[in-house]
């Protein structure tokens, strides 16, 4: 729930270069720019600010918005060190946005969808009144029109200055869910980093198929919560994307130059149209030799070659003393 | 299993570890309630004076006792946020475990979600009481101190959330209506949780809560800690207790994210808008039900009469209840909760 652990460090400078948040490399912004933001020494995924989302994904020109006027309020008068309101005031001049959630339809190689993007640059992607009516209502269009939806998770969850209000968003948003997949209606959500709290335990996970970038922190709880709770250290790579999918809480880690590409064949697969066979041979290449993988990544995969039955008695052991 | 840090408080952890001033050591009591304590061992002191002297003490006594009661009320009506917490914590306030032994007639258990294993943070069951028979289910805290570990301290793991489906899809088969009791600090943050899918196990049950095809009736019966609360808190009908509370985030863990200090819970709680009066203004719950004059741990008995009551009103209400009217109305409830502002 705790969207201001990692509100700060993402406010980039304005500087030629920015220094790669996983692997240290000094990146020329123009070019790292160019390559959405993914690192070009370790393929590292920085968080993508939603504007960008939006031109990366849909077609161009082909993004027409929704519910631009939604907005928040104040309503329970909430004031930490710094008044909500003029929190929301300061989020909105700084972001040129309302709040955390963009809507839309598109297409996506063609195939029309309804779009919903989080931007993490307003408090957090955290999600209060706006976030969850505007993902119930690109839900709601989905199922008006018989379109798959397609939501961008990126949160720290619940926005908190909303109080319970917020807490309902997460039930608000399933109920949308429930009606959609009672109808025949194709959801997908995709996990960017980072992904946790009251997000990740209602639509972001409640979705028909489920993604993730490489390398994205999605959880329930936040790590350092669960590093006072449990008082030891988390394992390594712990709530990263290639954890969940080890665990089988996601069915895909898509990078971000394909995410198009496999959007558009899930979204061809769910309604039984042909798929584009040499895209799809291509991508199973792409993932087969990839030359650059994200460094932990690929440290990890080196450490199961070595000892891989090792490593998988250690889980297990910890498993087993985690479980009551 | 250590007691999670930032979900505090609850009847093992005295609430003064986050705010000296606002709790005591007293091993049960309150700040707020020293007066009162003060007061009830001098009435006991009079009267045992009454036996031993053979005085005649009783006009003092009807003041006392009288004074004491408009006391009481005084301090339960002016009570702050922080101080609704630490009530809904109180070791004393009655659990799951007191209301499926004082209001049931029977209660058949049934165990575990057929994947991992039996959370004992979470209690399900076939329970009857008064000709009506239902689904239990509920957070489970644990009396005694062993208790209170094998249940680990009411927060559940994904296992937990997978059973309470379970047997939610069982009641369903059996055209039973379901009674959830939602009393947990939150669910619990840990690395097997994590690992089982803590947040997809708690989102598929607030998903699947909308389609269960039978009523469901929720009761926030202490303490309603968050998505870990909401996993079983979708229905027909929401109930709190009166001095429980249901929130976002807890209160010392919103001051810790917020005010960079745990010490600031107090003024943390009133911010969130979490006690049962703001939930009811805010259209998040139905119905407050009111406690005995100086909380439910004065009076578990009457507490649980009371919540007896509203499950047979409501039961009743929507057992005549066309099955498609009831989801609708279901969905619709929680489709108003937060209306922004502008236009759509």
């Amino acid at each position: 729930m705790a969207w201001t652990r990692f509100g700060k460090k993402k406010d980039m400078p304005g500087g030629l270069w920015i220094k790669c948040e996983n692997c240290g490399a000094m990146l020329f912004r123009k070019e790292f720019e160019a390559r959405h933001r993914v690192c070009g020494a370790c393929s590292y995924h920085f968080t993508l600010p939603g504007r960008e989302r939006v031109a990366l994904t849909a077609d161009k020109g082909s993004f027409k918005e929704l519910y631009t006027s939604l907005r928040a309020e104040d309503r329970l008068g909430f004031i930490d060190r710094i008044p909500y309101k003029d929190k929301l005031k300061a989020s909105q001049s700084k972001t040129g946005e309302k709040d955390a959630m963009i809507v839309g339809t598109c297409t996506i190689e063609s195939k029309p969808v309804v779009l919903a993007v989080m931007n993490f640059a307003f408090m957090g992607g955290s999600m209060g009144v706006v976030v969850g009516e505007k993902v119930t209502l690109a839900i709601e269009k989905a199922l008006e029109l018989s379109l798959p939806v397609v939501i961008f998770c990126c949160s720290g969850g619940a926005r908190m200055h909303e109080g319970a209000i917020s807490l309902m968003q997460m039930a608000k948003t399933c109920g949308a869910l429930c009606k959609l997949e009672e109808a025949g209606g194709f959801s997908i959500s995709v996990m960017t980093h980072p992904t946790t709290g009251g997000v990740t335990a209602s639509f972001a996970s409640a979705c028909d198929v489920l993604l993730a970038e490489p390398h994205s922190l999605i959880g329930f709880a936040g790590p350092r919560v669960i590093a006072t709770t449990i008082k030891k250290e988390l394992p390594k790579g712990f709530q990263r994307a290639e954890f969940l999918l080890e665990k089988g809480q996601v069915d895909r880690i898509v990078p971000r130059e394909n995410m198009r590409r496999e959007l558009a064949k899930l979204i061809a697969y769910s309604q039984d149209e042909e798929v584009m066979i040499a895209d799809a041979k291509e991508s199973a290449a792409d993932s087969k030799a990839k030359p650059e993988k994200p460094a932990a990544q690929a440290a990890e995969k080196k450490d199961k070659s070595k000892g891989k039955k090792k490593h998988r008695k250690d889980s297990a052991a910890k498993s087993s003393k985690k479980g009551g | 299993m250590p007691r999670p840090a930032i979900l505090a408080g609850n009847e093992n952890r005295p609430v003064t570890d986050v705010n000296p001033k606002s709790a005591d050591n007293h091993s049960r009591g309150l700040v707020f309630e020293r007066p009162l304590l003060e007061m009830e061992e001098k009435i006991e002191e009079l009267k045992r004076l009454a036996r031993t002297t053979h005085l005649d003490l009783n006009g003092e006594i009807v003041a006392l006792q009288e004074r004491l009661k408009r006391q009481t009320a005084d301090v339960y009506q002016n009570l702050s946020a922080w101080e609704e917490v630490s009530v809904a914590r109180h070791a004393d306030r009655p659990l799951t475990s007191d209301y499926i032994q004082m209001m049931l007639d029977d209660f058949t258990e049934l165990h575990g979600d057929r994947l991992y294993k039996d959370d004992r943070a979470m209690v399900t069951g076939l329970a009857s009481m008064r000709g009506m028979r239902f689904m239990l289910i509920g957070h489970r805290k644990g009396k005694t101190v062993k208790d209170r570990l094998a249940c680990n301290f009411g927060c559940a793991h994904p296992e937990g959330y997978r059973k309470a489906l379970a047997k939610m899809r069982l009641a369903e088969k059996m055209k039973l209506p379901i009674v959830t009791f939602i009393n947990t600090p939150g669910a619990y943050p840990g690395i097997g949780a994590e690992e089982r899918g803590q947040a997809g196990a708690i989102a598929r049950n607030i998903l699947e809560m909308f389609a269960i095809r039978v009523p469901i009736i929720v009761f926030v019966i202490g303490e309603g800690g968050s998505g870990g609360a909401l996993g079983i808190g979708v229905g027909d009908r929401v109930g709190i207790l009166e001095h429980s509370y249901y929130s976002v985030i807890s209160p010392e863990g919103c001051a810790a994210i917020l005010w960079k200090s745990g010490e600031k819970a107090p003024e943390a709680a009133e911010a969130l808008n979490l006690t049962s009066a703001q939930l009811l203004k805010h259209g998040l719950v139905d119905h407050v039900i009111p406690e005995p004059l100086g909380g439910a741990h004065r009076d578990p008995q009457a507490t649980v009469e009371a919540v007896a009551e509203q499950i047979v009103l409501w039961l009743q209400e929507l057992k005549s209840m066309p099955v498609e009217t009831l989801l609708a109305q279901r969905h619709e409830k929680f489709r108003r909760m937060g209306k922004p502002l502008g236009k759509k």
